[in-house]
């Protein structure tokens, strides 16, 4: 078993917005680029041009369509209006009761005491697996070829990097991000942008059922604007009420001009 | 209940961390950084590729790049995989088996040019018609056209044909530019955003830029597509539409603003053809043509004192609706009244609409509300002084702020060409065309249909072509047809078929050869184009084709020879293939001569460049066309003693002067300090990669809106090179080349088209923009469900498969199903079904989706695979289940009638009509793989390792 720190002086973590994530994956292989060739062991793929490919990844976006059971499209009446898809990119939550850690035997988990950031030692990591187990959100991932449990470092080796230009040392899902959907910094501090940021869009946990207190946080989808809205705006309010006829209202246009 | 810890706990805390874990937080990055130009799509990103120990470390956004702004897709990101694919070819290849085996010896360069050259002599010296030369998807057009106007076959196009042509066609004839690298929204102040037919794509990265920056401030997006993925799952509303009907759609939407006089007529008269009259005189030839004066040009009526005047005329107040009587006794009415008169009628109501296109009439009528409040009610002023072409002095410039953007879902269809214009009529009805806020025109664009060339194709021996192969067509008398009216070209664009094929119709090639119709060919020669799988209508058909022998055991299209980087489909049908470099190992150009980076406030071109020597027998194609270009003695390529003008492609972006001062690049010209024009620089590469490996030139303020018509814009524009003299023009309402051919199609003038497409001339080639239903879905019933494709997000416009991480997110593409036709054919995810076209049949699986039309099914385009291509196993994933749809869309229609069959495309531009796909579905017993499929291919080059762990050695 492994301590978690009683406190730690920053929570460095992200914030992922939900309503403007287009589900492109580009966060997913920025993150797969920088770390295959940074912190630890390199993020192997197995069966990589065979039948069953598959490799680790510490990011991941999953899709997901949510149809409330009343709108479902109806024959010949186009689309269920209000069917929409969700894009929920995943990766380590760094939580602050991290379950990942405090189950593991040998001290290779540990959450960092002066960032929060959750990491893994692989000089210390037998490759047991328990921190995947004990994970609530499937965020780690076994590295087959290395035999070393993989998980978003917040790229700890780019974020205090001083090889790397100043406004590069961010995460690389954050740099890549073209849709502005994901962003970094400290919500420790309620004054930092991150921080501001949740508490304006109402950021929510992930699965706070699970009493992990995730650092990370998720802005949720807002409100799409696509039903029971037709009929309260409509053009004849603004047409010019004297228009009649076949266009009535041009003479009245061309007047205007002069 | 917040714990706060003493800093003494915390210092403990941290040294403990310190002692137990080593951690180094900032390690060695790399060597150096190379700044170049992304080709993992069609975006041109710049990226800054690290390099370390002479292999790439990482690459990533360069922020200082017009187009990206430092951000990068998964594909780019991705570049690493694709650079050091297993399926990259090695070496020339020779083909020893039968076509389409795959199989291949390798052969020397000195070999593969010779062969090439003595292929390729005979045909320029007898019958340059007799190579069809065509490109897909690369980025170097101004040279492989110009080297094909050399060579003098008319038979050469890129891939614009079956992707987007319609969309581009009908910007240039309307507004002199359309979308992508024509112009783009602005993103900075429209307040309103409508989105039709991208599915995650053209382009990528500034759209997710652009949609952010919206999302910030708020602004209301409307996506229109089909299905909801991808930029339409984040946007505020979603119109699902039923594919095909877009046109109608946005016809009811200017139905609605005609009708409530949400109309910017100032705008009309000022920069469209509203005024222009048109003479009415049914039946007679001159019908619907332009009232002219003796100078030719277009009249319009003084409202103020009734007197007919040359539409420029300063002084003039033009009429917009009224019949007038010409001096020769015939009757004119202004454009403006007649598309008034059309967008009016009962068919184009919300109510008469809403059906067809499965939008409640109540949402339609919304919209063009929330339109019409945005562009008039909400208008925006830039306090930026301006003169116009005129020389009429502007305080200010006004902006409609609502803004459009659109490609392939609206632009592959049989109706897409006019349902392309009916949008950008709508654009101009708002007069939101290149304003703040609206849709603005990027440098060099715009430029109107005065200041393109026309299509050109008188050959002969031993010579150049008369002219540039692709052009816009003025009317009959520039169709590429000879004297009995046959197509001179070979995929007979620019004929009866296809008047305004702009792009050509490289989807009609394979089929046209191996018909001999309109006649042989002897070499076909192919540029990274997969001819032989996704790129193709009808591919089982199509690569019988390409391996097809004639009566005396001879291949029907007796030469073919192709270049691509990496072990694709299309290898397996070539009998010499030239490999290409991966996009890091060579020189490029992306040049304002052709698909330029610009952006509205600034001209951009940009280079790649070799940040990666190439480890193999490889060789850039461009560099290698000019090598053949030399070795053919090709004028442009070889000097008045028979050598070679140009070292290779570098050395041709730098020295090449397509007019004098004016070359590929447009940056550090002459001394390095001219821009736009100048003498060839040999310094000028160097900059380009000191600067990033672009330029960029911007705009300046008083000329950047309304550039059509801005004088300062104009002179800018003279000085950079684009063209040499101001060519005026207005935006076109009305689209007089096509009342032109309408009236060939009523028996006027010389040309005449053949009886069999008289009534689709007729009907298609309306001045006013129309919709008519798309072809397919007028047969015989049967097939009630709409089949379409899209590209994701992960691998729009991207290679293959082979990329080892891209695999990993999309290996596998089921037919996603309405749940409504689910619950009818009783479907869960995994079951399969057979899906009947009435062109094929294929057997795939399926999973239920709820977010898209209730009568459209779909599927990601192009992740199938054959066995045996792009060095992935036999039992890859993507050539045991993945499939194509290309195997249910027919390049030829049934058959008419008349016994004739149709292209399958637009019949205005050509373009494959894709979309217009209509299927049928039944369930299907259990499989373990899709059908059809295709005996495997040797492959040339070695199934990729089991076990990939990039970067190893940094870790």
């Amino acid at each position: 078993m492994t301590t978690l720190p009683s406190a730690t002086r920053k929570k460095l973590g992200l914030v992922i917005d939900l309503d403007t994530c287009v589900g492109c994956h580009a966060c997913v292989v920025a993150c797969k680029e920088w770390n295959t060739g940074g912190y630890g062991a390199p993020l192997s793929d197995q069966d990589a041009y065979g039948a069953s490919p598959s490799g680790a990844w510490l990011n991941r976006v999953h899709s997901f369509e949510i149809t409330p059971a009343a709108t479902r499209c109806k024959g010949g009446q186009g689309p269920a209006q209000s069917a929409q898809i969700v894009h929920f990119p995943k990766s380590c939550l760094h939580c602050d009761d991290a379950p990942c850690v405090t189950v593991c035997p040998t001290g290779a988990s540990y959450k960092r005491a002066e960032d929060g950031i959750v990491l893994v030692d692989e000089s210390m990591c037998i490759g047991c697996g328990l921190c995947a187990w004990a994970c609530p959100y499937g965020a780690r991932e076994m590295d087959a070829a290395a035999g070393v449990m993989k998980k978003c470092t917040l790229c700890v080796d780019r974020i205090y990097n001083d090889n790397i230009p100043e406004p590069d040392q961010v995460p690389a899902c954050v740099r890549a991000c073209p849709a502005s959907a994901r962003h970094f910094g400290d919500l420790g501090d309620p004054g930092s942008a991150v921080s501001k940021l949740v508490a304006e869009r109402g950021g929510v946990d992930l699965m706070p059922e699970q009493g992990t207190r995730p650092v990370n946080k998720y802005l949720p989808p807002r409100a799409k604007a696509d039903i029971d809205i037709d009929g309260n705006f409509r053009l004849a309010e603004l047409a010019m009420p004297e228009a009649t006829g076949f266009l009535g209202w041009l003479d009245r246009a061309l007047e205007r001009l002069g | 209940m917040a714990f706060v810890p003493s800093e003494r706990d915390l210092v403990s805390a941290e040294r403990e961390d310190a002692q137990r874990h080593s951690l180094d937080r900032s390690p060695y990055v790399s060597d150096r950084i190379a700044k170049t130009t992304c080709y993992m799509c069609a975006c041109r990103c710049g990226i800054d590729v690290h390099l370390r120990d002479g292999k790439v470390r990482y690459i990533e956004g360069n922020r200082d790049h017009p187009i990206n702004r430092g951000v990068l897709c998964a594909k780019g990101s991705a570049g690493i995989m694709q650079h050091y694919s297993p399926a990259r070819l090695r070496a020339p290849l020779l083909r020893t088996g039968p076509r389409g085996s795959g199989e291949f010896k390798e052969i020397s360069w000195d070999e593969a040019l010779a062969l090439a050259v003595s292929w390729l002599k005979p045909v320029r010296e007898t019958n340059p018609c007799k190579l069809a030369f065509f490109t897909g998807r690369d980025q170097s057009q101004s040279l492989t056209s110009w080297w094909a106007q050399q060579f003098g076959t008319p038979n050469y196009a890129a891939h614009g044909g079956f992707c987007s042509v319609n969309m581009a066609a009908a910007g240039i004839y309307t507004l002199g530019g359309a979308f992508w690298e024509f112009g783009s929204p602005d993103w900075d102040k429209t307040k309103y955003f409508m989105l039709f037919g991208i599915a995650e794509d053209h382009d990528s990265n500034p759209l997710k830029l652009g949609l952010a920056k919206l999302k910030r401030r708020g602004v209301k997006t409307v996506a229109v597509n089909p299905v909801r993925t991808g930029y339409n799952a984040v946007a505020d509303e979603w119109v699902g539409i039923t594919p095909g009907t877009d046109g109608l759609f946005v016809l009811a939407l200017a139905h609605e603003l005609m009708r409530s006089g949400e109309v910017d007529v100032d705008f009309l008269i000022r920069y469209s053809n509203a005024p222009w009259l048109v003479v009415c005189d049914e039946g007679k030839d001159g019908h619907g043509l332009f009232a002219r004066d003796a100078d030719g040009k277009a009249l319009i009526l003084d409202r103020a004192t009734g007197a007919l005047r040359a539409f420029d005329a300063l002084d003039a107040k033009p009429a917009l609706k009224g019949a007038v009587t010409l001096p020769d006794g015939r009757t004119a009415r202004p454009v403006f009244e007649l598309l008034a008169e059309h967008l009016l009628l009962a068919e184009h109501s919300p109510d008469a609409v809403a059906e067809r296109c499965g939008i409640p009439a109540a949402t339609i009528r919304r919209i063009a509300a929330e339109l019409a409040h945005t562009a008039f009610r909400e208008e925006i002023i830039v306090e930026q002084p301006w003169t116009d072409l005129r020389g009429v002095r502007h305080e200010r410039f006004i902006g409609r702020p609502v803004s459009f953007h659109a490609m392939r879902g609206i632009s592959a269809h049989s109706n897409g060409f006019q349902t392309c214009r009916a949008l950008h009529v709508l654009q101009l009805l708002l007069g939101s065309v290149d304003c703040p806020g609206g849709f603005r025109f990027k440098p060099p664009y715009p430029k109107g249909i005065d200041a393109h060339a026309r299509p050109h194709h008188a050959w002969s021996p031993n010579a150049p072509l008369s002219g540039p192969h692709l052009g816009f067509p003025r009317g009959p008398e520039d169709l590429a047809i000879d004297a009995d009216g046959q197509p001179t070209r070979i995929d007979k664009a620019f004929s009866w078929d296809a008047p305004l094929a702009a792009h050509g119709m490289m989807h009609m090639v394979i089929s046209n050869a191996h018909a001999r119709d309109p006649y042989g060919i002897d070499v076909l020669f192919l540029y990274m184009a997969n001819m032989a799988w996704n790129s193709s209508m009808n591919t089982a058909g199509v690569m019988a084709m390409l391996a097809d022998k004639d009566e005396s055991g001879d291949y029907v299209i007796p030469k073919i020879i192709y270049s691509d980087a990496y072990s694709s489909e299309m290898v397996a049908y070539a009998d010499l293939v030239l490999p290409d470099t991966t996009y890091l190992e060579r020189h490029d150009c992306i040049s304002l001569l052709d698909r330029p980076i610009s952006e509205p406030d600034a001209a951009g071109d940009a280079i790649r460049w070799p940040v990666i020597e190439p480890d193999r027998e490889v060789r850039g194609f461009q560099s290698v066309l000019i090598d053949l270009g030399a070795r053919l003695k090709l004028p442009g390529f070889t000097d008045a003693d028979g050598k070679a003008v140009y070292k290779d492609y570098a050395d041709y972006i730098v020295n090449h002067q397509r007019r004098p001062g004016v070359g590929p690049l447009s940056g550090w010209r002459g001394n390095g300090c001219e821009t736009g024009r100048g003498a060839p620089n040999p310094g000028q590469l160097d900059r380009y990669i000191a600067n990033g490996g672009f330029s960029t030139t911007h705009v300046p303020e008083s000329a950047r809106y309304f550039k059509a018509f801005n004088a300062d814009y104009q002179q800018w524009a003279i000085g950079m090179g684009f063209f040499d003299a101001v060519v005026p023009y207005a935006y076109q309402l009305y689209l007089e080349p096509l009342a032109k051919f309408r009236l060939t199609a009523q028996g006027f003038g010389e040309r005449q088209p053949p009886d069999h497409l008289r009534d689709r001339i007729a009907k298609s080639f309306d001045p006013l923009p129309v919709w008519y239903p798309p072809f397919e879905g007028e047969l015989d019933g049967g097939f009630p469900l709409h089949a379409i494709t899209q590209r994701p997000a992960a691998m729009y416009h991207a290679w293959g498969s082979q990329n080892a991480w891209l695999r990993q997110i999309h290996g596998k593409n089921p037919l996603y199903v309405p749940g409504i036709v689910c619950d009818e054919h009783d479907l869960r995810d995994g079951d399969w079904v057979w899906l009947t076209s009435r062109h094929g049949r294929i057997k795939v699986p399926v999973a239920r989706m709820d977010a898209v039309n209730g009568r459209t099914v779909w599927t990601w385009n192009a992740i199938g695979k054959r066995k045996g291509a792009w060095a992935l196993s036999p039992d890859a994933p993507e050539a045991t289940k993945g499939f194509l749809l290309n195997h249910l869309i027919g390049e030829l229609m049934p058959e008419q009638p008349d016994g004739m069959r149709w292209s399958n495309s637009d019949p205005i531009t050509g373009q494959a009509a894709w979309y217009d796909l209509r299927v049928r579905l039944e369930k299907a017993a259990p499989e373990d793989a899709s059908e059809p499929a295709f005996p495997e291919l040797d492959s040339p080059v070695p199934e990729g390792p089991y076990q990939v762990a990039y970067g190893k050695e940094w870790t």
